[in-house]
């Protein structure tokens, strides 16, 4: 399912994100489980509020990476995010 | 408490998983039931609201995230709002396991006030007379009730549906009545052999023919349904020749806490001989967690016998269940028998071949079963 990057973005009803000091991370938690999450996805994943949508995820991560091309790598993550269904356009 | 040759505090990871018991007090009487038979035994040394709430204090600043609040019945303690509220602001994410009976629409707002992530709640069956008869109790109009609170506080529905020999025939009912209360994930777990489903297990384990059979009515669903509803039919570990990861390996992830305070690695570790399990009331989580003999029993793979010894699937399975090795053979250190390397697999494949006998009619079943009642547990303490 390819994800509509007009559409703002939100974590899915189950889910939650934080960071946890003891696995030096951000989890992302949901029923009976969590997802250690690497650097990268954790630094996309904390600019999902409800009101951005993927286009202003990537400009947002350009300014604060501004030496990386992350625009495939940060659309890849989204729509694998999308299809496991951890974020929503809902 | 460091015994000689467990593995140093630096290898051991974390727990991530709490599983808090509140209580073992329970309206329903499940044949089927997890708990152990003695259960209560522990009605008038229960933890204290205090006492709960610092252990699981201890047990997140060691990094556990997950928290489940069951039981018995968890509803069956009236500060469970107070729980469940103090652990959400600590950063559980807080899952309530129960039957519904006492959830009012009072508790619930409460809950989802304290902050409450998710509640899943059991059935027994799909229908009343079957539901009532399982748990020996009158309760599947007040579950139906109960649902639709769960649905109108905006909780995901997950219903849990323990499967055996004289439910699983009623699948297709089963899965009509979680579609029509627009569950988001139906677990049908059949039964496990442990404790009261331990005792009753010859009533309970379901025929091949049974299985299949039920496998294919979800396989439909799921094709039906697709992601709306998420199926997860899991068969008895008897059927397999390669036994479950209990626990993702003894202490390396879930800790149990029982009703009166004693520090668990799984559930049913409470019957295993030979094992002191510290208690919340003389140590805390980190000692309890790094330190104990208990915990460390089973850690790693030095106490391993063969066949597990020299097994290329060892750090698959771990050697499976502990509690099921002792229980079927003897020694916990043994292989659990639903390996088909173990020696003492017959013990297994005798009890699949015993269910494969033609079903005796409900009514001369029912006699039969032991149900999980105050008094049989005193009786069989």
């Amino acid at each position: 399912m390819s994800l509509a990057v007009e559409k703002p973005l939100r974590l899915a009803r189950q889910y939650k994100l934080q960071w946890e000091k003891a696995q030096d991370a951000w989890v992302l938690l949901y029923p009976e489980g969590l997802i250690k999450l690497t650097g990268s996805a954790g630094e996309i994943l904390q600019r999902i509020d409800g009101q951005r949508t993927a286009t202003d995820i990537i400009s947002s991560l350009q300014s604060a990476f501004p030496d990386a091309d992350l625009q495939q790598d940060v659309t890849d993550f989204l729509e694998h995010a999308h299809d496991k269904g951890w974020i929503t356009t809902d | 408490m460091t015994k000689a040759g467990s593995p140093p505090t630096d290898t051991i990871k974390p727990p991530l998983w709490v599983n808090a018991e509140i209580t073992y007090k329970c309206p329903l009487h499940c044949v089927f039931c997890y708990n152990p038979l003695n259960y209560a035994s522990t009605f008038e040394k229960e933890l204290t609201t205090d006492e709960w709430l610092k252990a699981l204090r201890e047990a997140r600043e060691l990094g556990a995230v997950q928290l489940g609040i069951s039981g018995g019945e968890p509803l069956m303690r009236d500060d469970a709002e107070v729980i469940v509220a103090e652990a959400s602001k600590m950063g559980y994410y807080v899952n309530l396991l129960t039957s519904g009976i006492g959830l009012t629409e009072k508790r619930i707002a409460a809950f989802k006030a304290g902050g409450l992530d998710q509640i899943q709640l059991s059935f027994q069956d799909s229908t009343k007379e079957m539901n009532d008869f399982l748990s020996s109790t009158r309760t599947f109009d007040l579950k139906l009730k109960v649902a639709r609170l769960i649905k109108q506080y905006d909780y995901p529905m997950v219903l849990n549906v323990v499967l055996h020999r004289l439910n699983i025939d009623h699948i297709e009912q089963i899965l009509e009545m979680a579609e029509e209360m627009q569950a988001d994930h139906v677990e049908l777990a059949n039964s496990q052999y442990y404790a009261w489903a331990l005792k009753n297990r010859e009533h309970l384990m379901p025929s091949r023919e049974q299985l299949e059979h039920a496998e294919a009515v979800c396989n439909q669903f799921r094709a039906r349904l697709g992601n709306k509803m998420k199926l997860y039919f899991v068969v008895p570990d008897y059927y397999q020749d390669r036994p479950k990861a209990c626990m993702n390996g003894w202490g390396t992830v879930f800790l149990n806490i029982a009703p009166d305070g004693l520090a668990l690695p799984c559930h049913e570790a409470r019957m295993l001989p030979g094992l002191e399990f510290p208690n919340l009331r003389d140590h805390d989580v980190r000692s309890i967690w790094y330190e104990s003999e208990a915990f460390n029993a089973y850690r790693g793979d030095s106490w391993m016998k063969e066949p597990c010894r020299s097994c290329d699937e060892k750090d698959k399975d771990f050697g499976g269940c502990r509690c099921q090795a002792f229980m079927l053979t003897g020694d916990a250190r043994n292989a659990d028998p639903v390996c088909s390397k173990s020696p003492h697999h017959s013990v297994v494949t005798d009890q699949v071949a015993l269910a494969q006998q033609p079903r005796i009619p409900d009514d001369e079943v029912r006699p039969l079963i032991i149900f999980r009642d105050d008094g049989n547990s005193r009786r069989l303490s």
